[in-house]
């Protein structure tokens, strides 16, 4: 029997020749990564074990994005806890303020992640790099200590739920769009402990950008990761950026899936996920009587270039409504620098919106952003649950960029086609 | 490996953002996580909670963020073990590498109310719910990861040079 794109990764890293769903594997790892707030929890179990050096410094990832620039004081304390430890194991990839971006968004840029390869990260949004051919999925902070130490870690081979695309993508419709559908279709749990294979001719019309939005929601429908195939599009990405020789892997003709769910591309309508789970799959069209309080374009899910390029084409002579307030995050600091080279801070600035450093901040409802009670927001995040961003009665209606931005502008959700 | 107690009931998707805002995650301290657990779906849990309470949810328990200040902070809270009808998979990982007890039962999920007094014998998967006089059996744990709960962890095994598979 043949096997997925997501096995084949997993039995190279286990030394096997193959493995079937439900197999349980030991596998190595190129890659274990965390962040201001999963590795203080990792530290202290490597330390309470008694682990005094780590499986590689240079296989190691740890990004201070969350609360970082530090939101008080007990923030700080964690980012020095995770300094202190990069320091004294002489971890190669440690990024902190200045030169840190949203992790999931800086380890492909930084060339850290490249396909066929196998990747944990205390951060359940890890699955994000699968948009790279890799295998990649969230992990709790023991299982990162562990594997710090250990540079490799246990899995269940996952089944797969096969995506087939086709068609072509409408203008305003993004990756951000595709995921929010699917999940509406297969629900939160759909694909619990399975793995998300998109396959078909609709993946080559998709950008790297679009596939990277794709496989960071993974999660949002329980999938363990969300892989797409490596094609010109991926290696244009990664060339350049990876020096290390890489595999493309795919998966075998006669691979087994637990089902199959066909998506025509050029059928998928501006999307936005009602409150409180990211399954409340709506089209843009139905919120104009949602009155909004606030946008935030940014995050893992769309704090890329493209997303805020998509973001300024709608807002550009445009101005907010009154009243609400316009967060943009560009994701890393080559972002942000790009971002002021090609004008489009002015636009955000004009429109007025602010421009803040790369953070997580507002998403997880850490900071830069909390909504009070009875305030709406429309966010480019991933994550809608009750007091994600803020007050428990509060409420976060996920969208892509191109409608966060229209939304703001009508101060109501917003189909950007609709904008006067 | 028995435990007793009153159940402390929730619905489907409970998500760890709910568990353990993430407003409270600049702290990796368990008893201040657990002073802030469940607090933003039932503000009384914490005044109400007792050493060897119960948690039963029903479907997909534990989604979202991978936070293992969520396991940690039911856990810290005093509660002995929680039983869904479905885990997400991060918080089932995480559940067992910190050594909260965890059973998947829908039947339970199902049959269970909120103060119902239950008891659970981990050995044989047989929830017991005294209340009700009903006994449900719970998906036993695979070999490997009862070997590993057995060992004291994640870490105790890996030091022993036993968590491989």
């Amino acid at each position: 029997m043949g096997m997925t794109m997501t096995q084949k990764i997993l039995a190279k890293h286990a030394g096997l020749d193959s493995v079937r769903a439900g197999q349980l594997i030991q596998a190595r790892l190129d890659l274990v990564l965390g962040n201001d707030i999963t590795t203080p929890v990792a530290i202290n179990e490597f330390e309470a074990a008694g682990f005094d050096k780590v499986f590689d410094q240079s296989k190691i990832a740890l990004v201070m994005d969350h609360f970082a620039p530090n939101k008080d004081i007990k923030a700080a304390a964690q980012c020095k806890q995770c300094r202190t430890f990069a320091r004294r194991f002489g971890i190669d990839h440690y990024f902190d303020v200045g030169e840190m971006g949203i992790e999931h968004a800086l380890l492909p840029e930084k060339g850290l992640v490249a396909p066929g390869e196998a990747v944990i990260g205390a951060d359940s949004h890890t699955c994000t790099y699968g948009a790279l051919g890799a295998f990649s999925t969230g992990v709790g902070s023991t299982d990162m200590g562990a594997a710090m130490a250990a540079g490799e870690t246990w899995f269940k081979v996952p089944s797969a739920i096969k995506v087939n695309l086709t068609g072509k993508l409408r203008p305003f419709v993004s990756g951000k769009d595709v995921i929010l559908t699917l999940i509406g279709r297969i629900g939160v749990d759909g694909a619990r402990y399975q793995s998300l294979e998109f396959a078909g001719p609709g993946v080559a019309e998709l950008s790297i950008y679009d596939r990277l939005t794709i496989s960071n929601m993974a999660i949002e429908a329980g999938a363990k990761n969300g892989i797409f195939p490596v094609d010109e599009i991926t290696k244009a990405y990664v060339e350049g950026r990876v020096n290390r020789p890489w595999t493309a892997f795919e998966a075998d003709p006669d691979a087994e899936y637990e089902r199959v769910v066909d998506m025509d591309l050029s059928q998928v309508e501006c999307t936005v996920a009602w409150p409180h789970l990211p399954e409340n799959a709506h089209s843009a069209r139905e919120g104009n009587d949602i009155r909004i309080d606030q946008i935030v374009i940014g995050s893992c899910t769309n704090g890329q270039l493209p997303d805020l390029e998509a973001a300024a084409a709608i807002l550009k002579g445009r101005h907010l409504a009154e009243d609400v307030r316009g967060i943009v995050i560009p994701a890393t600091m080559t972002i942000y620098r790009e971002a002021m080279r090609r004008g489009l801070t002015d636009v955000f600035l004009d429109a007025g919106c602010i421009v803040s450093t790369p953070t997580c901040g507002p998403c997880l409802g850490g900071y830069m952003g909390i909504l009070a009670a009875g305030e709406r927001c429309v966010s480019t995040t991933n994550r809608n649950f009750v007091g994600r961003m803020g007050h428990v009665d509060s409420e976060v209606y996920l969208a892509s960029p191109a409608v966060a931005a229209a939304s703001g502008v009508a101060g109501h959700i917003c189909h950007p086609d609709s904008l006067a | 490996m028995n435990v007793q107690g009153t159940v402390h009931k929730y619905g489907d998707h409970v998500d760890t953002d709910v568990i353990i805002p993430a407003r409270y995650l600049n702290t990796p301290d368990h008893k201040e996580l657990a002073a802030h657990c469940m607090e933003d779906i039932d503000g009384d849990f914490i005044r109400k909670v007792k050493p060897g309470d119960l948690m039963v949810a029903g479907v997909n328990f534990g989604c979202g963020s991978s936070r293992e200040h969520a396991p940690i902070a039911i856990k810290a809270s005093g509660v002995s073990c929680v039983i869904a009808a479905t885990f997400a998979r991060i918080f089932y990982r995480n559940a067992i590498n910190i050594g909260l007890p965890i059973l998947e039962c829908p039947a339970a999920s199902a049959g269970i109310a909120a103060g119902d007094q239950v008891a659970v014998d981990f050995d044989t998967g047989v929830i017991t719910n005294l209340t009700k006089n009903e006994t449900y059996q719970a998906e036993p744990f695979p070999p490997f990861i009862k070997d590993m709960m057995e060992k004291g962890g994640l870490m105790a095994s890996l030091k022993a040079g036993k968590a491989g598979v």
